[in-house]
Formats: structure tokens, sequence, C-alpha cells
């Protein structure tokens, strides 16, 4: 056990690609933590995904033993937090799991909106926050109108921040003495009874359930008979350790101090992230504050592109929702896509990267459904239901109203594209609430229905602003909205797997795109098809598939049989993978072209 | 008309041409330095003696000389083969024999020399009734001189097709009616009429690719295919199948038996066979080029390269494939036989609800309006 005198636990916040996992390979680097022939790129970032995209899903940990100029020898942990929106709520954990943090900006770049939101996190955990400026031996380099900005946008000082260049390392020693002077040291009761923040956990094929902690009260030791404070349910520790990255036992952690512990938990569904960590014989007597069950908020339907692959479908959720508790599943069916699951995810991002977690770690291609967000339905005889599918929605005549949630979006852009900013907020039924700015970039603050945003929204957003423009939210409440549905038929069939719910003032533009698109992507028939977007049993929109008019080989002799029989083969094949609707085929690539489809 | 199973269709490829096409993909090529004929007519009556020696006493019922350009092969070459398929096979009393011929002056010299060795039909490749068309088909003939050779052709030889193209870069419906009226008064009772199609790895896939070459499109060529019908019926030749057009009784019989899906021996290089041995139905390829394929048959034989036994549910296929071109359709018990089930009839009945196939008793088959779309049509049966 460390003093905690000698401790500083500390995060990171970035922008993606505004150096974080850069700066951290330095830090564990100058640390000694990692031989230099180990040392990887990205070390603390152990998915493959999770390097390409340069994201963190899981949060980590490194404890590192720094001897500062003045000698004294500190342990430092990073805790290593989920860079994104969809993971606010784990981010906000990590956080409070620490005292300090380091802001990391691109003096090219400059601040933006995840950062924000990230950073006020931090100040809201009472963080002691060291400014730094990454990249400064870049031409571009800005780093006193970085500076500057710092001060006007977040309202930092920003005159003693630390001008760095992570990837040469420039400057990262002063980090280092900067965290051990400027941060200060956890504070804790040693005698009091266990306290500990259960900041993560993981399946690990070899241990089993891993329980990331701080302790912040008390003392966690391995045998040690403990309980969960939001499940009151009891484990036996079995293991406690901590990360150098590389796993190493110990007896026990004290106040202050970061690691995690084993103790036969089942699942990771077992274990909430926030929740607190006790004594079960004697306990502490209230738990730490900010616990809040996971929610999924954005849902949608995963299907195999190949129905023979459901089973292995289930097997990949199965295992993914083994170290994922904040992602759910349920069984759906589909007449258009077969057997499939309906999923709920904490946001888009998360969706995505579940997504490419099946195709690439369990090779099954899936195919996605329009995401969907949470509605609350009254019914006129009173109840209130929570619809996740818009196939579920009642029949029009027993519902009151319909409730969907909305978003509180901050977007930091460029002024030059701040014109098409606001007309994407506005045609997406926002309604503006602050702008603001701070040199040449704005600040829009927007409250949005959050089922406008999970249709492309963060692709338009890039697009019209090249890519400059960032995007944050918070979730702010429920509220009526004038909701439909509207169902797509094709040759009179309802193609389930294309309804959504929308406004009513957007139903007439969203089924018209989707009408258009189906008659691009479904092959022609050999007799008309109408392609229909209705609202109940008002058609709102139609296009129609005229027949094929001709499609027969001229020549065909004796010697081209065989080539004639292995074309027949393929068009067999590829009418394998169309699904029936009614008498009309349609490819599966039409599936999930459409439900990719933007506006433009 | 009938075919016995013991019924052999003979075809012979002749790979050589003056020029290539430029729409042409069939085994084709060019010798600069001369061919040597006799080495090739040699070779492939030695494909012919193998093929006589697997299943010895059918009957030849018609033969076929294609390519390439078989009327570049001396008259004496075309009569040798005539002669050797005689002596190794019997024929029938009213064998077809028939031979493609380019109308140029130089090749209608040896018109009656074919007549002569045997050959009683000729199908003609006038392809085309306008200057500019010709040369954009990359034909070595004029029109004047195309039209003087088919009419020789007719005063020779018994029977005759007069073959076209349409659908060529620039034909409109007005066009093409004329050009197709004044053929139809040229015809004595056989035409195929090819729509052109851009056949990959040709020069006109890559003038196409580039943009360079612009073909009637879709709903044009729909409009050429619908009066090509037209003009063809009041003339009063029937579209015995897809491409095909002929006074009753004037019919192909060689092409017939292909789409009856009949035997056949294909011999010469890049040559393809449907041949039954025993009870097992042949799939045979032979080596496609010709220089390759005579060191082959010298060494062996026969230039087989492909040699695979078709299952059931292939022949059944490949019997469909073909019978439904024709007017006449397919014999649902026969393709019963051959797949191991009936075809659907669920599926029949939706395809003859849209007005696609005809069925009556036991024989299926594509109706006027189902013939044009008839790649789908074989796609749902199939499928």
């Amino acid at each position: 056990m460390t003093d905690p005198q000698h401790i500083r636990n500390f995060s990171i916040i970035a922008h993606i690609d505004h150096g974080k996992s850069t700066l951290a390979d330095r830090l564990i680097q100058l640390c000694g933590a990692v031989a230099d022939r180990d040392m990887v790129s990205q070390i603390l970032d152990s998915m493959e995904l999770e390097r390409e995209r340069g994201i963190t899903i899981k949060a980590n940990t490194v404890r590192l033993d720094y001897t500062a100029k003045n000698g004294e020898k500190y342990v430092l942990n990073l805790i290593d937090t989920p860079g994104h929106v969809d993971f606010a709520y784990e981010v906000s954990r990590s956080l409070a799991a620490c005292e300090g943090s380091l802001l990391v900006v691109d003096a090219s770049q400059g601040v933006e909106a995840q950062t924000l939101a990230n950073v006020y996190q931090a100040i809201a955990n009472n963080h002691e926050i060291i400014p730094v400026l990454n990249k400064v031996d870049l031409p571009a380099a800005e780093p006193e109108r970085v500076r500057q900005q710092i001060e006007d946008v977040i309202g930092l000082d920003a005159s003693d921040a630390i001008e760095i260049s992570a990837k040469t390392g420039i400057g990262v020693p002063d980090v280092l003495e900067a965290i051990v002077h400027r941060l200060p040291p956890p504070r804790g009761d040693r005698s009091a009874p266990l306290k500990a923040l259960l900041v993560d956990s993981w399946y690990d094929p070899y241990l089993g359930v891993v329980v990331l902690v701080r302790v912040v009260d008390g003392e966690l030791k391995k045998g040690q008979r403990i309980k969960l404070m939001s499940t009151n349910a009891a484990y036996q520790i079995e293991r406690v350790g901590i990360s150098r990255p590389k796993k190493e036992m110990v007896e026990s952690l004290g106040p202050g101090e970061i690691g995690f512990f084993t103790a036969a938990i089942k699942q990771v569904a077992d274990t909430r992230v926030g929740d607190t960590v006790t004594d079960e014989k004697r306990p502490a007597a209230e738990a730490l504050p900010g616990f809040k069950p996971a929610q999924p908020v954005v849902f949608a339907g995963f299907f195999p592109v190949d129905a023979a692959r459901f089973e292995d479908l289930r097997d990949a959720m199965g295992k993914l929702r083994l170290n994922d508790a904040s992602f759910s599943y349920d069984m759906e069916t589909s007449a258009a896509l077969g057997f499939g699951f309906r999923c709920g995810f904490l946001g888009l991002l998360h969706l995505e990267i579940i997504r490419e977690r099946i195709e690439r770690e369990f090779n099954v291609d899936v195919i996605t459904t329009a995401p969907s967000v949470i509605y609350k339905v009254n019914l006129r005889a009173g109840e209130q239901i929570e619809l996740h599918n818009p196939v579920d929605l009642p029949d029009v005549t027993l519902i009151e109203s319909i409730e969907e949630p909305w978003i509180e979006a901050t977007i930091l852009v460029p002024d030059e594209y701040l014109g098409s900013i606001l007309k994407l907020c506005e045609d997406r039924r926002g309604r503006q609430k602050q702008l603001t700015y701070a040199g040449t970039r704005a600040m829009l603050v927007y409250e949005l229905p959050l089922n406008e945003v999970v249709f492309d929204f963060y692709d338009r957003l890039k697009s019209v602003s090249r890519g400059y423009a960032s995007f944050d939210y918070k979730m702010i409440g429920y509220e009526e909205g004038d909701l439909v549905r509207l169902s797509i038929l094709v040759n009179a069939e309802p193609v389930d797997a294309l309804a959504m719910i929308v406004h009513r003032v957007r139903a007439e533009q969203r089924g018209r795109v989707m009408c258009e698109k189906l008659k691009e992507l479904i092959p022609r028939h050999m007799f008309q098809v109408p392609i229909q977007a209705a609202i109940g049993g008002k058609i709102v929109a139609r296009e129609t598939l005229s027949a094929l008019r001709k499609d027969v080989t001229a020549k065909c002799y004796g010697g081209d049989i065989t080539r004639k029989r292995k074309l027949l083969d393929k068009q067999k094949e590829g009418k394998k993978k169309m699904r029936q609707f009614g008498k009309v085929e349609i490819p599966q690539e039409a599936f999930i072209a459409a439900l990719k489809m933007d506006e433009n | 008309m009938t075919c016995s199973e013991r019924d052999l269709a003979i075809y012979v490829h002749w790979p050589f041409c003056k020029a290539k096409c430029p729409y042409c993909d069939f085994n084709s090529h060019v010798r600069h330095q001369g061919v040597d004929s006799k080495r090739f007519t040699e070779a492939i009556a030695q494909e012919l003696a193998w093929f006589a020696a697997q299943d010895p006493g059918r009957r030849v019922t018609s033969i076929f000389f294609g390519g390439g350009t078989p009327s570049l092969m001396p008259p004496s070459m075309v009569g040798f083969l005539l002669d050797r398929i005689a002596s190794l096979w019997d024929s029938a009393p009213d064998i077809e024999a028939t031979l493609e011929a380019n109308p140029t002056s130089t090749e209608a010299d040896n018109f009656r020399g074919y007549r002569a060795a045997g050959i009683n039909r000729v199908s003609v490749g006038v392809q085309a009734l306008d200057a500019g068309s010709l040369r954009v088909l990359g034909r070595q003939h004029g029109v004047d001189e195309a039209l003087a050779a088919y009419r020789l052709a007719v005063k020779i030889f018994p029977r005759s097709s007069f073959d076209l193209i349409y659908a060529r870069p620039g034909q409109t419906r007005e066009s093409w009616a004329a050009e197709l009226a004044r053929a139809l008064s040229e015809q004595q009772g056989h035409m195929s009429l090819y729509q052109l199609t851009i056949e990959p790895d040709t020069a006109f896939a890559r003038l196409h690719a580039e943009g360079k070459l612009a073909i009637p499109g879709d709903e044009a060529g729909t409009a050429l295919y619908e009066v090509t019908q037209d003009l063809t019926a009041k003339a009063g030749l029937q579209a015995y199948e897809v491409s095909n057009h002929a006074r009753p009784g004037e019919e192909s019989r060689h092409n017939l038996h292909y789409w009856r899906y009949g035997d056949y021996a294909g011999v010469g290089p890049g040559a393809h066979s449907r041949f039954t041995i025993g009870a097992q139905k042949h799939a045979i390829a032979t080596e496609k080029h010709p220089e390759n394929w005579l060191k082959r048959v010298t060494a062996t034989g026969n230039g087989i390269v492909s040699d695979e036994i078709l299952s059931g549910p292939e022949q059944a296929d490949e019997m469909l494939l073909m019978g439904m071109r024709v007017s006449e359709g397919i014999d649902l018990g026969r393709y019963e036989r051959l797949a191991g089930r009936p075809l659907g009839q669920t599926r029949i009945d939706d395809l003859a609800a849209l007005g696609l196939v005809a069925q009556s008793g036991r024989r299926l088959k594509a109706t006027a309006k189902g013939r044009r779309l008839l790649n789908a049509v074989i796609g749902e049966l199939a499928a």
C-alpha cells in the first residue's frame, strides 16, 4: 500500500486524434513501465478496433512509478477514459476515480465539442486541470491562439499550459512534474469501512470477470467478503492486483489506490459501472454518489445476411454481451430479413462498434435496420408503453399521444460552415438555445429530437462542414410530438424492416426518398411493381418500378450450353439471397443500401 | 418431328477467318501465313472416328459446318469429311448438311463445289444491307456482293438461311423495318435474325466500355425486336425460336436438335459436345487454340481438354435452357425424369398468370411475351 500523499490519479481528456494515446505511450515509456522493445503504439488501446478508430471503449489503467526531480518517489495512476459521447456515463465514472486531468488540445486544431463536454465533466468532478498543448512542433501550430481559446471557450486559465510534442517527446517530462506538483493527492480514511468506486469491468478468458476499482476509504484485501451496494450481491475476493499495464498481484489496495479484483463473479452484467464496493460485514453507511444503471437509448435490428448463420450471430451476441453489459439484445423476426435480434445501444458509435466486432471477430455479416429511439406511447386506456421497434406501434385509434426523447447538442464549427449547420439543425426540428463565438469558431447549442439525430445526423454534420464540426450531446427528457409510423409497401406488401417512426412534417419527404431509393435498388421484375410510402392507409409517396421489357439471349447453340448453365447457376444463387415479398424479390443489398440512405 | 435418343448431330468447327469481326466472341483465328487445311481436316476426321468408336451404331441426322469461316474450307475437304461421316455412321435418309458461308464473291465461287460435296443447306451471313453497317461490323463484303452471293446460293442449294444482325449502332425502327422488308423479299424460307449483343472480350466490348460505341438501349431494342416478330410473321415465317424464323418445314433440323437437347458430337478446335456413352451424358470440350488442338489430336486421337459427366439436375437445367427457346417448348415429363423432381407447379401457374408461359398437358412453352423475357422466366422456373 502506498501513502496517499505520494499517489496522483489522473486521466487525459482529448478529442480524437489530438494525441491522447501517444502522450500516454510517452508517459509509460518515461516511467520505464514497459521495456522499449515491448513498446507498441497505443498500449492502452488493446482492441484492434480501438486502435484503428483511435477511440477507447473500455476504461484502462496503468500504474507508473515516477521519481520526481525533488527525489521523491510517486505512484501515478493513469485512467484512460472512453472518449466518446455514447460513453458519457462511463467517462464520468472514470473521472470520478481521479483528482485531476490533463486537458490535451491539438495546438493546430483547437478545442472541439467533445473535449468541451468531457472537461465540463472533469470540472463537475472537482478536478484540478492541467492544460497541455500538443503537436507544438507542427508548422501549423498556433499555441497562443489555442491558449486564448481555452480561456475563452472553457474559462480555464491556460497561462501555464505545457507545450509539448507527444510524438517527439518534447515537454513530456514537464507534464510528469506538473502531475506531481499541481494535482492534489487523494484523500481517504484507511480505518473507515471499505468504499470503492466500480470504474469498469470486463471478461478475461483466464481470470473471469475482472473489476476495476478506485478505493476511496478503507482497504480492499484478498480473501475479504465484499458486497456491491446497488444489488447487495456478496462475493469473496480471490485476487487483488494492479496494472503496470502488465497485471501484477498485490495483497491489498488502500485509499487513493486504483487496481482490480476478481471474485468468482459470473458475468460482467452483474457488475455495474458507478456502483460502490463495500465490506459485507462492516458496510459503508452510504454509497458513493452518481450511480446510474446503463440505459440503451438507440435500438436497431441485427440480422445475419446469410440466414443460415443465425446461430453464429446469437453466439457472437452472447460473447460480446459478456464484456459489455450496456448492450442488450432480444430475438426478433422480420418478414424481410428473417430471424435476428433487436439490440439496444448507448448510442450510434456503440452500435457501429458492436456491428464491426460481430463482422470482424465473429465473421458474421449483418444487416442493420434503421436505428430507432425509445418512444413513450400513451394509450387512451391510460397506460404508457415504451416502444423500441416501429413495427410494434399499436393501432393509432388506441393512442392518445407519443413522446420522443430530446437532446441538447453542442456543436463547435468554423464560422464559414455555420450557415449549413444552422440549416441542418432547423431541418431536423431543432430549437436554437445559444450561439456564441470564440475567435473564428462558433459554438451552437441546439435542442434536437434524438430520432432526427440517429438518422444520419453525424454524417450530414461532417459532410456540410467538411469534417470540421464537432458535436456532443446529452439527453434532456421526453416531449410529446406529432409522430406517425411511415410504412413502406412494395407491390402493396408492407416491408417491416423499412417501417419507421417519423414526425408528420418529415414523413412525406422521408417516404419519397425511400421510394426513390428502392426504385433504384430493386431489380425490375416481369411485371410492374408499385413502391409506396404510407401513413396508416394514406399513401404519401409513390414510385413505379416498370416491368422488365426484354431479357433474352439472342444467340444460343450447342457450344454455349455449359456457359449458359453456369450463368443459370449464378442466377439461382442470386435468387437464394433474395427476400420474397408476395411476388416481389428484393435483394438483401437493397435493404442494406436503403437503410444506409442519406437525404441527398 | 421427334428425335430418337440414338440420333446424333455432328458439328464441325473450322476456326479460321480472313479477319476477326469486332462483335464476334466465337473461337476464331486469323492466320496470315495460310492454313494447312489438309492437316486440320485429317485431324477432324480423327476426332470423328474417336466419337464413332465410343458408341457405335448411332444414326446421324444432321451435320453443321460452323466457325470461324467454314466457307474458307476447300470443297474437297468438306467432301472428305462428309464421306468420312457416312462411313462411320448410318445416315438418316433426309440428312441435313449445312455450311455457314460468308457472302464474298471469292467464297461464292466455292458454292458449286460444296453442293457437289454433299452440302444441302447454307446459312449465309449477310448481316446487314447497308454499306456503313457492314463496315462497322467489320465484314469483308459489300451489300450488292452479298445479295449476289445469296442469290447464287439459292440457285445452287435446296435450302438456305438469310442471316442478319440488328439493333446495330444508330439503327432506328424505321430503317430496320425497311431493311428487313428488303431481306424478306430475298429469303427462301429461313432467316436467323440476331440482336447485336456486346460480348465480353471483343473489340465491341472495349469500344462500348469506352463510350465509343452506342447501341440501341432497352426500349429501342425491344421495339426493334417487336418489329422483327411482326414483319416475319406477316411474311409467313414462324418464330420457331428466339432469333430464328422459318416457313413451316424449313426449320434448321440441326439447331432444333440442340434446342431439343439431343446428342451432338462437336469436332475441331474449341468444339463442344453433349454425348451419351452408356447411360452417362458427357459434356465434352476440345482445345480452343487451333495449333495446340492439332498437336493434341495428332498425339492422342482427340483434342479433348474437358470431359464432365452431367448429373440429372444439370441435364434438366440444360434441357430447360435450350427447350424453352423454341416455340414447341419442353416435355415436363422429361424434365421430371432428369431432375428427379417436377418443375414447381406454383411457379408455372404464376408465370402463366402473367401471360409468360402456357401449359397444355405435359408440355410447357413460353408465350411470345415470355420469350422476350426468357432469361427471367427460365431463372424463375429453375430456381
